[in-house]
Parts: C-alpha cells; structure tokens; sequence
C-alpha cells in the first residue's frame, strides 16, 4: 500500500484520515487545514508544499491562562492605545514562505488581527490587534493552534527589546560612502597633469569642496577610532585603533596644512576611502545571527507566569511576583519554576535538562522538588520554599565562578598592530633623520607620508572581512558562533569536554533493551497488560517495546499500582511484579546484583527475571569524531550527570583514554572546568541542558548543542546542531584556518606596505600613487580573505 | 569652465539627496529586514476576491 504523507505537515500518515482528496495524519492536522480552507487561505499550502508544523494533538486550553494576568500583559505588549495594541512574539518554527505569507493573513482568520508583519530571519512577528474583539490569550491560542506557538519566557522580554539594528554604524557607514565617492571624483583632476585640464582656480575650489566633505568622515565616520585608541591609551595600551587613528589624524592634518597654504592637494580621497572600507568591514564581521540568544540566563527558561492556587481557586500571576509559601500549581509538561515541597501524589519529574539524568523520577509527598524539572504526571501542587531567584538552578549564576570576565584576552591581532606601530615609528624617525642630513625641506613631506602609506588599516581590514566571512561559513555547517572572538578563542583549545545526554546521546531518540532470562510469549503478553494501564513513561517505553512482539491482552484478576514505584498483578498463571529495583527488593525478590539508572525489573512468581534497560542511541559519527580529535592531540573529557550503567558502552564508542565522570551536578562541572583551566589549559565545554550552564559560561568556549535551534539554549558562545556534532572537529579545524588565513593575507599587505614606503621615504609620495594602492590594496584583502576562506571551506567540506 | 561650477555644486547637491534617502531609510527601519519584503512581494493578493469571499464574510459575521 502506498503510504499517504500528510497534506499538511508531510509526514506519514499511520491511519489515513480523509477529507475530500487529502490525506491528514491526524486531527489535529486537520482541524488545521479546516479552519485555514475556511477562511480561504489555502494558498498556503500552494506556496510551498506540506509546509504545516505537526499539529499537538493534545491542545491545552488553559495552559495561556497567565495572558489573562494584566501585569503580565503590560510585559509583553509594547504600545496600547485605544483598541489598538502591539505585540512581538518570537517564532522558532517560522522556516519557509508560506509561513511568512500564512502570518501575515492572520487577520483573514480573526479580524480582531489588524495587522501583522513577520520578520523572518529574527523569527518574529509584530502583531497589531485590537483588544477587544480578540484578547491576548486568544492570540497566542489561534497563533498556536495554527502551528506557530510564541516561546514566552520571562528574560525574552528584554532581549527582544534589546535587538536592534545598529543604525550609528549604518549612518557612519553611509556618511563615509557619500564622501568618499564625491572627493574621489572631485580628486580626479588633480590625478591629471595641469597641462591636460586648464583648470587655473577652479582647482582650488575642488581642493576646498575636498576638504568640506572630508570633514564629516573625520569628525563623525572616524569617531570610533579615535574613541577606541584613546581609551586604549589611557589603558597603557596600544591597541590596532592607535595607529589607524594616528594615520587618519597625520593624513588630515598635511591634506588641511597643503591645501591651505595651496601647495597641494592632499591625501583625502585615501583617507576617506580607508575608513569606507574599515568601516564596511566591522559592520561585515559585527553582523550576527539575529534570531539566536546567547546570551539566555535562567530566566529565558523559565515560564512567564505561574497558577497559584489561593483559597482554592486558581489565579495566574507572574513568575517575578512569586513568594515563598505559595502554593502552585503544576500540570502535565510544566516547568517547576521555583525550590518546592511537594504537597500531592503524583510527581514524576523530567530532571533531565537540570541534571542530564534521563529517566523521570517519581517523588512523595514532603520531598522536595528543585526548579527547571519537568512534570510528567497530572497536575501536582507545591509549596514555594525559595523564590525563583535563589533556587538550587539559578544559584549556578551567582557562582563567583563565573565573575571573571571571559576572552578578556586580546586579540593576536594586537601584538601584531603593537609591533607595527613601533617599526612604523622607526622607519619615520629614520627617514626624518635622512632627509635632515640631505634635504632639510623634504623632512616633513617624507614623515608624514610614511605615517599616512603604512596605515595598518589593510590589517583591520584583513581580521574583519576574513572572521566574517569564517563565521558566515560556518553558519553553513549549522555552527552558529556569537561574535568574531569566539573564533580567537577557538584558536587556542586544547581540552574539550563533552557532556553525554543530550549532547553525546540523542534526546529524543532512546532504545529499550531486555537483559535477563527470556520471556515467553505469554509472559510477553502479561507484562504488556500490565504496563499498558500505567502512564509511567518508562512503563509506556515498556508496553511499545513488547507490542512489536506481541499484539494480544489478557486481563488480570488484581492489579494494585504504586505510584512511581511499580505495579504488582496476579492473573491465573502468573503473579507479576514490575517496577524499580528497590521495588523488586522491598517484595522480597532475591537478586545479587545491583542495578542502578533508567530500567524497569521484572519478576515472575517470585522469581527475578531481568529487566528492560534505557540505551541511549548515540549520534552519528561520534566515534569518527572522537578519534578525529584525538589525532589533532585535543585532551578529551567526559562530565555526566548521569548513572555509570552507561561506562561500558562509551569506552566502547569513545575509547579507554578518555577521563569519564559521572554524576556530576551543576555546579561539579563548573568546578572541573575551573580545575582544568588552572591547569592552564584552554576549555572548550560541549553541552546541552541547563546542568551544563555553568560549565559553558566557564569554559573558554561554551558550545551548545541542540536540535531544535531556537528552543533552550543556555548561554553560550556558539550553537552547534546536535546533527552537525559528528563535524566539529572539521570545524574547529577551518575555526583555526582563520589565523592561516590572516596571516597569509597580512604578507601580501607587507607587500603593498614596502612599495608605499619606497615611495613614501624618497618623499616622492603623489595623491595619485596613494590613491592607486589605497583601493587596489582595500579590494585585493577583501577579495582575497573572501576566496581563501571559501577554498578552506571547500576543502573542510568536500572531506565528508 | 565656469559653469563646473554649478555642476559640481548640481551633483554634490543630488549626491546629497541620496545620502539623505539613505539615513532616512535607515532611520525609518528599512534595513532593519533585507529578506522578509523580497518574500512579501511575490504573495498573490487578491485571492479574497473570488475563491473565497463568501468564506470572508461568513467568518466576520461569526467572529463580531
């Protein structure tokens, strides 16, 4: 039979739900379809095809109660007049055309919607609605019903707010432009000889309108650099701004005295072109992933409001407001928001993105349950014993760990500059010593021309456009790095840690194997009964595990179930008892061994039969990866938080050599981090979950690993695709190409550099020599920088 | 050659136009999203006209 794929979302269909000519995995998908046909938008599904997300089958309608909170709501609108408000929303699952088009004809659906404009590589969407046909709830409940389910979380907030565009460096960049382009044709005559343009005092008046326009780009484009060589000064510290900055002041000051006293027409086509072209290049570098938070601490994790239970009836309030002693209310697939006792039966908590442990854990009454767990059962209630700012998670932030400020370390580039400024420094002493033993008149040409021809601009030039163009590749390969010093600090990396579940291991994707004695059909199908009546999410793994063996149920005569710990069942041939291992223990099952992590036991009669073990499936290429990185003499480490029942399998996948610790916390990641560091080695930390924050905010180089790229990232300085793992020794291989690279480039400007000097100390330098390797220096650094780092990348890639 | 002069002067003064659309465009946010417009453009507006408009009405009618 030809598998159908869903007309919306595009996956297979198990049971075919029709309508009409189209196939529908399920209702949800449907419902979908049915509500967009409809109100006509349908061409929705023209623009691209199968662009729907897989609708959540179980839609929680009170899980935006909160929305309903007006402190909330004035967090997250930004403008409210009269029925007229403004809302921004973060996407993630925005990805195609029919997305953006689908969002934007929102109001088609409600027209309570008045306008709404996507911002696709932000992710975002600006929304206009008028609040009183449609209320902020309803909007995130169409928005989510639809597929797109806005991430609100509490730091979000700020963080939207504080992505914006920066308009000065445009506005330099364009003020630069303008003058550039105008002196360059303005200087055109002067290239010329007199005698081809009788020009007589009409040169004058284009000298002058010369150094009109030059002054813009000096006061306002070229502000920067002053700026940044004079704190660099007042630091002692001669940075790569100081000799651009002296460069720019020495070539206006001649240009300005030349053209004043009318003996010559200066050199300010060159100096407005090269801050044109630095300027091009930090805004080339600078220009980030705009859809990306690295910089997320715990509040990004955290939801924005809370249900807190008072006198019985339920009230929403922001999370910000909550005290201790409150009672909450947490349902199915909440986060714990705070430090709380548990007050109700039923808690079985996901900790596996605070601790890397991978199996829920059931808790009692009176335990205490810690905040960033995930609920898996019902709805339970707790008992605030910390607000949310001083819970067991977020005291990582506060670590005096993590006070030291990270890469404070200068760029190589630096010390390059330093030296470069000291031999300029030279060269012009000497030639002014020269020519003050020869020719007194030509000392001061002769200086100031060498200050103006060995700009290090064309290095600037060279460190931007290449880390911009090695980040933008390496966006390619799914390496999403923060900013241009991450590259620098990959450069120096010689131990890196991984963390296991999550990073290692693949989420969502876990085996369940049987180790023990083998079962019977029958037994087989026993067991399944049982499992089947629990919601235990181990026990689900169970019950999917046995149906691939067996399809039939019988039923059972008494079946008592305890809650998180195990089931027992007696039916006519056998008595069951399924569960954990101190379970098993505590019914009197004799068992010698001792396990401990993620499984189920099973004992028939009496009698210990074996139990169903979590595998976790690790990622591709784990192992091609680890050996890769061990032959680039990386030390390697290996921090998780989990059980060792998983030791045997990793020495297998990563090799004997490498140090393994497990049940580490949070805060024993950080500090083995710390320790290596004091050991003077260079970190970079592989991880995940919130267990590994501190870790990754420690760690030279802290990359997270995800597979949904928008969702819960911690702060980091680079986001890997957990897909993409198997490649990263191949990219921090091409991250360190980058130095070859500058380097490379900075020979050929050496080169440029000795030809103006030659010029420069015979005194002989014209405005049109400068302003012929100006430019022709400028456009090779930037071609070159673009050609080597492509050609590097090609080479990286063409491997796999 | 005089008139250079006002040439010159002519094409600072529309050189300036330019540069003044420019910061005034990125003032206004213009540059703020250089790819969601270049998507906008292509989409079909008047699909509400035939294929659906009685979809349209029935649906405020609903909602109001």
């Amino acid at each position: 039979m030809l598998q159908e794929t869903c007309y919306h979302c595009g996956l297979k269909c198990d049971t075919a739900i029709q309508l009409t000519d189209k196939y529908f995995c399920c209702d949800g998908c449907k419902m979908v379809y049915t509500l967009l046909d409809e109100n006509g938008l349908c061409q929705y599904y023209d623009l691209s095809a199968m662009p729907g997300l897989k609708a959540k089958g179980h839609f929680v309608s009170d899980k935006y109660n909160y929305l309903d909170n007006s402190a909330i709501q004035e967090q997250l609108i930004q403008f409210k007049l009269g029925d007229q408000a403004h809302v921004t929303f973060y996407l993630p699952q925005i990805h195609c055309v029919s997305c953006v088009w689908l969002l934007e004809h929102l109001n088609k659906i409600n027209p309570g919607i008045i306008h709404s404009q996507t911002h696709f590589e932000k992710k975002e969407i600006k929304i206009i609605y008028n609040p009183s046909i449609i209320s902020l709830k309803e909007l995130v409940q169409l928005l989510a019903f639809v597929g797109y389910e806005p991430v609100i979380h509490l730091g979000d907030n700020d963080w939207l707010k504080k992505k914006k565009v920066n308009k000065k460096q445009l506005y330099k960049i364009g003020i630069a432009g303008f003058c550039f382009s105008n002196i360059m044709m303005l200087s055109f005559p002067e290239y010329l000889s007199n005698d081809v343009l009788e020009l007589g005092s009409l040169r004058h008046f284009f000298i002058y309108i010369n150094l009109v326009l030059s002054l813009p780009v000096l006061l306002y484009s070229a502000s920067d650099f002053f700026i940044s060589a004079y704190t660099g000064l007042r630091q002692k510290w001669l940075n790569i701004d100081a000799p651009i900055a002296l460069a720019i002041a020495v070539t206006f000051s001649r240009s300005a005295y030349e053209i004043l006293t009318q003996t010559g027409a200066g050199y300010l086509d060159s100096m407005s072109g090269i801050v044109f072209f630095m300027l091009v290049g930090r805004w080339f570098q600078d220009k980030s992933y705009d859809s990306f938070a690295f910089d997320r601490d715990y509040n990004s994790f955290f939801p924005l409001g809370v249900t807190v239970l008072e006198d019985g009836k339920e009230l929403s309030k922001p999370l910000s407001d909550l005290v201790k002693s409150e009672i909450v209310l947490i349902k199915s697939d909440e986060m714990i928001p705070a430090d709380a006792v548990l007050l109700t039966e039923g808690a079985l908590i996901d900790y596996s993105f605070v601790t890397g442990e991978n199996a829920p854990i059931a808790m009692l009454v009176g335990q205490l349950v810690y905040a960033g767990g995930i609920q898996k059962g019902r709805s339970i209630q707790l008992e605030v014993v910390k607000p949310v700012g001083q819970s067991y998670i977020t005291e990582l932030w506060n670590s005096p760990l993590l006070k030291t400020e990270k890469n404070a370390e200068k760029s190589f580039v630096h010390p390059w500059s330093q030296y470069f400024t000291i031999i300029l420094l030279m060269i012009a002493t000497f030639t002014g010593i020269y020519w003050s033993v020869y020719d007194t008149q030509k000392i001061l040409p002769a200086v100031t021309a060498v200050l103006i021809v060995a700009c290090p601009c064309s290095l600037l030039l060279t460190v931007t456009f290449t880390y911009g163009n090695v980040l933008r590749w390496l966006g390619k390969r799914k390496l999403y790095c923060k900013n241009a010093s991450v590259i620098e600090a990959i450069h120096k990396i010689d131990t890196i840690v991984f963390d296991k579940t999550g990073t290692l291991t693949n989420h969502e994707d876990t085996q369940l194997e049987y180790i023990g004695v083998p079962l019977s059909a029958a037994e087989m199908i026993a067991v399944k009964s049982i499992t089947r009546e629990s919601l235990h999410p181990l026990s689900q793994m169970v019950t999917q595990f046995l149906s691939l063996q067996v399809t039939e149920i019988t039923s059972f005569q008494k079946i008592e179930n305890f809650i998180g710990k195990g089931t027992k069942a007696t039916s006519g041939l056998f008595e069951i008892i399924i569960g954990s291992f101190a379970f098993l223990k505590a019914n009197g099952i004799r068992q010698n061994e001792v396990y401990r992590g993620s499984m189920v036991c099973l004992a028939i009669n009496g009698v210990f039969k074996g139990l169903f073990k979590i595998n976790h499936t690790y990622r591709n290429g784990i192992e091609l990866m680890v050996v890769q990185l061990k032959n680039e003499g990386y030390h390697l480490h290996l921090l998780s938080g989990d059980h060792p029942t998983e030791r045997a399998n990793l020495l297998k996948i990563i090799g004997h050599d490498i140090p393994m610790l497990f049940e580490q916390s949070p805060a024993d990641k950080l500090q083995y981090i710390q320790n290596l560091q004091n050991k003077g080695h260079y970190v970079m930390m592989v991880g995940d979950g919130l267990n590994d924050a501190g870790a990754l905010k420690k760690s030279n180089v802290g990359i997270a690993v995800t597979d949904q790229t928008h969702l819960f990232t911690p702060a980091s300085d680079a986001i890997l695709e957990g897909s993409q793992i198997n490649a990263l020794s191949d990219l921090i291989k091409y991250a360190k190409k980058a130095k070859l690279i500058i380097i490379l480039i900075f020979i050929l400007s050496i080169i440029y550099n000795i030809i103006g000097m030659y010029f420069a100390t015979s005194a002989r330098l014209s405005p049109m020599v400068a302003a012929i390797l100006m430019p022709i220096s400028s456009i090779s650094i930037v071609a070159l920088s673009a050609l080597l780092s492509f050609l590097f990348f090609n080479k990286i890639s063409a491997k796999n | 050659m005089g008139v250079i002069v006002i040439l010159i002067i002519v094409s600072v003064l529309v050189a300036g136009g330019f540069l003044i659309a420019f910061l005034w465009s990125v003032k206004t946010g213009q540059m703020d999203d250089d790819y969601t417009p270049s998507v906008r453009i292509l989409f079909d507006e008047n699909f509400d006209s035939e294929k659906s408009g009685e979809h349209k009405i029935k649906v405020s009618n609903k909602v109001v």
